[in-house]
């Protein structure tokens, strides 16, 4: 017996490509452009997604009987926000450096489209189980585009990975820069990661273009 | 030669590479093709023409920037000469040999890959190859310091025609200019390189030395001593400015030759008079401006905008890229203002916002690229507008009009109620 059925696969595999919450539903832009210049803030933040995700999904899911349809929305941010901070504690507690890098961006998940976009459109109409697998499955499609943005961002704008030289060192001029080769300054601000983000898009619906809308 | 030529473009006739072929083939000569119904009107410019028109009116302009890196690098090592004569110490052997060596490899690069990544998009996408491309890769050489590292210049070409031009379509459908599209990318991305009084004078970032004396070599432009408060260090007279023996970006210290070629674009009808006059008005009427904040004395002596301020107002024009940029790109047909009255407010704009940001940001001590790319931007808004307002003056006076019955119409109200 397989460990997931090829429909609760799907919940997981969907989003990673062909649905991905980012290159296809365009949703959670804001934190993909402002924290990405980093690989290790990008990775944090992906695993934060994932978790407030996956659990918020599962508690949605439990309690979308007993949840009156009109307060729904405010129900929805409690549960984030709950989650939220305790990411956030758990960061300022265990990686503080990284949490002020990261500042009020943690805090800002609550207000990822993603996220309550999933709520609404999964957790609400389906069970437990199932609905973890999308929370988990939409965080992952998020994180694995924040990691290749933050990879490239990183490796280019800082010729760093992880904060570790990995094309030699600029002011000893050691490796590549020994060449004359310079790092790219303007893959650090944010528009970089915009035009990252659109190359992807780019990349993924030249592959497959039937996920080209209509214009 | 033709006739070999058009052999061979039927031989290649849909293999894959035809594009590639008939743009070389259509450079230089008519294709022998005619079309074979209806009535055309026959024009002699086409997309080529005009793009070979304005890069005869930056050959100037290439040419003085030659002179200009070598009378710049001499003279920052042996001193400036006390007795200039342009003949004497600017049209040299020297001066141009050095310009030569240090200005035609960012040609080169330039050109050599630009037409690499369109024709590289020409073939896949199999379209036949676009002309775009020959203005920018002239413009580009003419708006970077000397010393901009080819390969830089290579990643900055690669990434303006392919984000700033091939992913919106190609030629034609670009939202922004792609030669300042590479300036920008520059800037943003090797800011060292591209501002500073290092670059501007070849040799300067090695950190060659004065003749006879250990101290290094280097050439501040006129707005970089006035964004530090300097203004009394530079000694370049108002003769040196216009005709441009100043340090700058390659080709873009000229104003003399600048307006020549801005005349010449005017009369052989290929830029925008309109564009050029109203810029060059919105530069004025910002420089009046700030000049009317200091005579008020609005602004203490100390403050880091004071000697920019008080640079008189019709100087602006006349230092910096002011006056290239509104001439050679302020006017690109693809992404300025298409409207009559769109193009006054369009290029108003530019002038009034670059000397703006040449003034409050010392950052950006060179603004133009910043406003015209600005502008590029809300272009189209801004013909939006004024063809609503066309729209709507029109459907007042029609709503004014009184409209007399002709016996006409009642006769095709009533053949129309047959027909129907």
């Amino acid at each position: 017996m397989a460990l997931l059925s090829k429909k609760d696969a799907n919940l997981i595999l969907d989003p990673l490509a062909d649905n991905n919450p980012i290159t296809i539903q365009v949703l959670g832009i804001c934190s993909a452009l402002a924290i990405t210049a980093e690989l290790k803030a990008s990775l944090v933040m992906s695993i934060s997604v994932i978790f407030v995700m996956g659990v918020g999904n599962v508690v949605i899911s439990l309690m979308r009987n007993l949840i009156p349809s009109k307060i729904r929305i405010i129900a929805q941010l409690i549960v984030v926000a709950t989650l939220v901070i305790v990411v956030d504690q758990v960061l300022k507690a265990f990686a503080y450096e990284l949490s002020k890098t990261l500042s009020v961006f943690v805090g800002l998940i609550i207000t990822n489209c993603i996220i309550m976009g999933r709520f609404e459109a999964f957790a609400l109409g389906n069970g437990v189980w199932r609905s973890f697998l999308d929370g988990v499955g939409n965080a992952l499609g998020y994180g694995l585009i924040l990691v290749m943005v933050g990879f490239f961002r990183e490796l280019l704008g800082a010729g760093t990975l992880f904060g570790i030289p990995v094309l030699g060192d600029p002011i000893a001029k050691t490796g590549l820069y020994s060449i004359g080769y310079e790092n790219n300054g303007f893959m650090i601000i944010p528009p970089a990661a915009l035009i990252v983000v659109g190359v992807i898009i780019w990349v993924q619906r030249s592959r497959n273009r039937a996920l080209i809308e209509e214009a | 030669m033709k006739e070999k030529l058009h052999q061979l473009k039927l031989k290649y006739q849909g293999k894959k590479m035809a594009p590639a072929f008939n743009a070389l083939h259509t450079f230089l000569y008519t294709p022998n093709e005619t079309t074979h119904s209806g009535g055309h009107v026959r024009a002699v410019d086409d997309l080529k023409r005009t793009m070979n028109t304005v890069i005869l009116a930056l050959v100037p302009c290439l040419l003085f920037g030659i002179f200009n890196a070598g009378y710049q690098h001499y003279s920052a090592i042996n001193g400036f000469p006390t007795d200039f004569s342009v003949m004497e110490h600017f049209i040299t052997w020297d001066n141009f040999w050095l310009g030569a060596i240090t200005v035609l490899p960012l040609v080169i690069v330039s050109y050599g890959v630009g037409l690499l990544i369109e024709f590289i998009f020409a073939v896949i996408k199999g379209h036949e190859v676009e002309e775009g491309y020959l203005v920018t890769g002239m413009l580009v050489p003419l708006i970077i310091p000397v010393d901009t590292p080819l390969w830089m210049l290579a990643v900055a070409v690669a990434f303006g025609v392919i984000i700033g031009k091939e992913v919106f379509g190609g030629t034609g459908m670009n939202i922004l200019n792609p030669a300042l599209t590479i300036r920008a990318f520059l800037f943003f991305a090797y800011p060292t390189w591209m501002s500073g009084d290092k670059v501007w004078v070849h040799g300067a970032k090695e950190g060659m030395t004065q003749a006879g004396s250990t101290d290094a070599i280097s050439g501040e432009t006129i707005l970089g001593y006035l964004a530090q408060g300097n203004a009394s260090e530079f000694s370049y007279s108002l003769s040196d400015m216009f005709f441009g023996f100043i340090p700058g970006s390659v080709g873009e210290t000229s104003t003399f030759l600048i307006l020549l070629g801005g005349l010449f674009l005017i009369f052989s009808k290929i830029a925008s008079w309109r564009i050029m006059v109203s810029a060059v008005l919105g530069s004025l009427a910002m420089g009046l401006i700030f000049n009317g904040v200091v005579d008020a004395g609005w602004i203490p002596d100390y403050s880091k905008f004071y000697g920019l301020m008080q640079f008189d107002f019709w100087k602006h024009l006349i230092v910096g890229g002011l006056a290239f940029g509104i001439v050679y790109m302020a006017t690109d047909p693809v992404t300025g203002s298409q409207t009559n009255k769109g193009k006054w407010v369009y290029g108003f704009l530019i002038g009034f916002i670059s000397v703006m940001i040449r003034v409050f940001n010392p950052g950006y001590p060179e603004g133009v690229f910043l406003a015209i790319l600005l502008m590029n931007v809300f272009a189209p808004t801004i013909d939006h507008y004024v063809v609503q307002g066309n729209v709507r003056k029109r459907m007042k006076r029609l709503k004014n009009a009184t409209i007399f019955p002709k016996p006409s119409d009642g006769k095709a109200e009533e053949l129309k109620a047959e027909t129907v």
